[in-house]
C-alpha cells in the first residue's frame, strides 16, 4: 500500500545514491518548501470553497454553483482575478511595514506547519517541544496583523489591529491551558510522542470530563484566535469597513485571506492531533475485527478526515453565531474562559497523578 | 449563590448556542429546504407567489369585453402618473352620449408596482400580473395601452 512515509523514504534513499549529504539535504529543504506552498495554495483554493458552500446550505442557499462542477473552480478563478489586480500602496502608508506585513502572516503560518504530524512518520520536523513551538509561533501572527493595521495609517485598520492584538493575546491563554491539560496526561511536548500515547484511545474519551471541557474551550480559543466569525473584531465589516487589511488589495489582500484559512487548518490540526488522535485510527477496546478495519484507512486520511470535521464545526459557529461586542468577548475570556479553565487544569492534574485516566 | 449563577449561565449559554447549531445543521444536512430559485435554468417551472406584483393588466374576457369604466379612479390613485385614461363618447341607439375609454394607457416605465390602482378600481378591472421580464432596448416599448383594439365594455358592469 502506498502510503506518505513510503514515499518519503523512497525519495531520500534516491537521493542519498545519486548526492552527497549536503546536497541531499537542501534538496530535501526545497521539496519540503514547494510541498508546503502546494499545500498552502490547494488549502486556500479548497476551504474558501468549503466555506462558501457550507455557508450557503446554512443559509438555505446554493451557493457557487456556475464554474465548474458544484462551482469547484470558482475559487480558482477569485484567484487569478486578485492576481491581475493592483497591490495597491496607499501613499501615507509606511511602505516597508505595509509590503513585509502579508508577507510575515504567511511566514509565520508556514512556521507552524513544521510539526504537524501529517501521517504515520510523515513529519516535516519531528522537535521535542512541539507543542509550545506551536504555540510560540503562533502567537507572532499578531505582530504581522498590528503591522497592517498600524502601517496602513487608517484609523479603521489600526483599530481592527488593536482588537486583534487584544483578542489573540487574550484568547491565546485559555488554549494554552487547554493544550496544557492533554501534555499534563501524555508528559510530553513531541507531537509524535502524543500522538503515539492514544494509540489505545483519543485523549477525548479516555480523559473523561475534564478533557471533553478543555476540547470545547480549545474550539472556541481557535476560533478566536483565527479571527473568526463570532469573533471577527478584527475585520468587524460593518463598523470597521474591513479591520486591519482595509487599504490592502489584489494580491497582498489574498495572502491576508489566505493566511486565514492556513491558520485555521493549522489551529484544527493541532486540535486534532491533541484531543482526536492525529493520524491515529479509531480503536474501541478489544474489538478486533473492527480495529483491523479501521487500520486499513491510509493514517493521511484518519489526519485529514478529523482536521475537516474540526474545521467544519468552526465554519458552523461562524455561520451561527452572532457576534460579540469587544467587551463581551474579553468578559468571555477573563471571567469564564480562563477561570474554568483554569479549574480544569487542576481536575485533570488530579486525575493524572491518582492514574484514573484509561 | 454568585456560584450557582455563574454555572446557570454557562449552562444557559451552552444550551442556547446547540440551540442555534441544531437549526442551522438541520439546514446543512437537509438540501431540499434550499429555497434558491436557479432561473433562468427553471424558467418553465418557475412557481411565482399570487400575491406578486409584476405589472399591471386589464383582463379580456373572450367577446374582447373589459369591465372599465372609464371613471379614472386609477388615474387618481397613482403617486406618479402611471396610468393615463383618454375616454371617448359613444353614441347610443337612443341618440344619448355613453362615456368609454378609448385607450388605456400605462406607463411601466413610471410604475412602482404598488397596486393603489388595483385597490381603486371599482369595478375590478385591472389586476396585477405577475409576469416580471420586462427589458426591451427602447422605452417607448414600455407606454402601453391596455385595452386591447375594438373593446368594448362589458354589459352589466356600471
Amino acid at each position: 500500500m502506498i502510503s506518505l512515509e513510503k514515499i518519503a523514504t523512497l525519495i531520500d534513499g534516491w537521493l542519498h545514491q545519486h548526492f552527497n549529504d549536503v546536497i541531499t539535504l537542501l534538496i530535501e529543504c526545497v521539496l519540503v518548501g514547494v510541498g508546503a506552498i502546494a499545500l498552502f495554495a490547494l488549502l486556500g483554493l479548497g476551504l474558501v470553497w468549503m466555506e462558501r458552500k457550507v455557508a450557503a446550505l446554512m443559509q438555505i442557499r446554493m451557493g457557487p454553483n456556475r464554474v465548474g462542477p458544484k462551482g469547484i473552480f470558482q475559487t480558482s478563478a477569485d484567484t487569478l482575478k486578485l492576481i491581475m489586480k493592483e497591490g495597491l500602496t496607499p501613499d501615507g502608508a509606511d511602505k516597508l511595514l505595509f509590503n513585509l506585513a502579508p508577507v510575515l502572516v504567511i511566514i509565520v503560518a508556514m512556521l507552524i506547519l513544521a510539526p504537524i504530524a501529517f501521517a504515520k512518520n510523515f513529519q516535516i520536523w519531528d522537535i521535542n517541544i512541539g507543542v509550545l513551538y506551536v504555540s510560540a509561533v503562533s502567537s507572532m501572527s499578531v505582530i504581522g496583523i498590528l503591522m497592517a493595521g498600524w502601517s496602513s495609517g487608517n484609523k479603521y485598520a489600526l483599530l481592527g489591529a488593536m482588537r486583534s492584538g487584544a483578542q489573540i493575546v487574550s484568547y491565546e491563554l485559555s488554549a494554552g491551558i487547554s493544550v496544557l491539560t492533554i501534555v499534563v496526561l501524555t508528559g510530553s511536548l513531541q507531537i509524535s510522542e502524543i500522538v503515539q500515547s492514544q494509540q489505545t484511545g483519543w485523549w477525548i474519551f479516555k480523559g473523561h470530563i475534564p478533557a471533553i471541557i478543555a476540547f470545547v474551550i480549545f474550539i472556541i480559543a481557535a476560533t478566536a484566535e483565527t479571527n473568526r466569525a463570532p469573533f471577527d473584531l478584527a475585520e468587524a465589516e460593518s463598523e470597521l469597513t474591513a479591520g486591519f487589511h482595509t487599504e490592502y488589495s489584489g494580491m497582498k489582500f489574498a495572502l491576508f485571506f489566505l493566511a486565514e484559512y492556513i491558520n485555521i487548518f493549522i489551529v484544527c490540526a493541532i486540535g486534532a492531533t491533541l484531543f482526536l488522535g492525529g493520524w491515529m485510527p479509531l480503536h474501541i477496546g478489544n474489538v478486533q475485527a473492527f480495529n483491523h478495519a479501521m487500520d486499513y484507512i491510509p493514517s493521511s486520511i484518519w489526519f485529514l478526515g478529523k482536521t475537516l470535521f474540526l474545521i467544519f464545526v468552526i465554519m458552523w459557529f461562524r455561520w451561527t453565531f452572532p457576534r460579540l461586542r469587544v467587551d463581551q468577548l474579553l468578559n468571555l475570556e477573563w471571567k469564564y474562559l480562563l477561570p474554568i479553565s483554569l479549574v480544569n487544569l487542576l481536575v485533570m492534574t488530579v486525575i493524572a497523578i491518582l492514574g484514573w485516566h484509561l | 449563590m454568585f456560584i450557582k449563577n455563574y454555572i446557570k449561565e454557562v449552562f444557559g449559554a451552552v444550551k442556547s448556542l446547540w440551540t442555534g447549531m441544531r437549526m442551522t445543521g438541520y439546514y446543512f444536512t437537509h438540501k431540499k429546504e434550499v429555497i434558491t430559485e436557479q432561473y433562468p435554468d427553471n424558467r418553465a417551472t418557475l412557481q411565482l407567489a399570487e400575491r406578486f406584483r409584476g405589472e399591471v393588466v386589464m383582463p379580456h374576457d373572450e367577446n374582447n369585453q373589459h369591465a372599465c369604466t372609464g371613471c379614472s379612479a386609477c388615474e387618481i390613485a397613482c403617486p406618479n402618473a402611471t396610468i393615463k385614461i383618454i375616454n371617448k363618447f359613444d353614441i347610443l341607439p337612443d341618440g344619448k352620449k355613453k362615456k368609454a375609454i378609448d385607450k388605456f394607457v400605462y406607463h411601466l416605465e413610471l410604475c412602482t408596482m404598488c397596486g393603489l390602482c388595483v385597490e381603486a378600481c371599482p369595478t375590478s378591472a385591472i389586476k396585477m400580473a405577475n409576469t416580471f421580464e420586462h427589458s426591451v432596448y427602447d422605452r417607448r416599448q414600455l407606454t402601453k395601452t391596455l385595452n386591447q383594439p375594438g373593446s368594448k365594455i362589458r354589459e352589466g358592469v356600471e
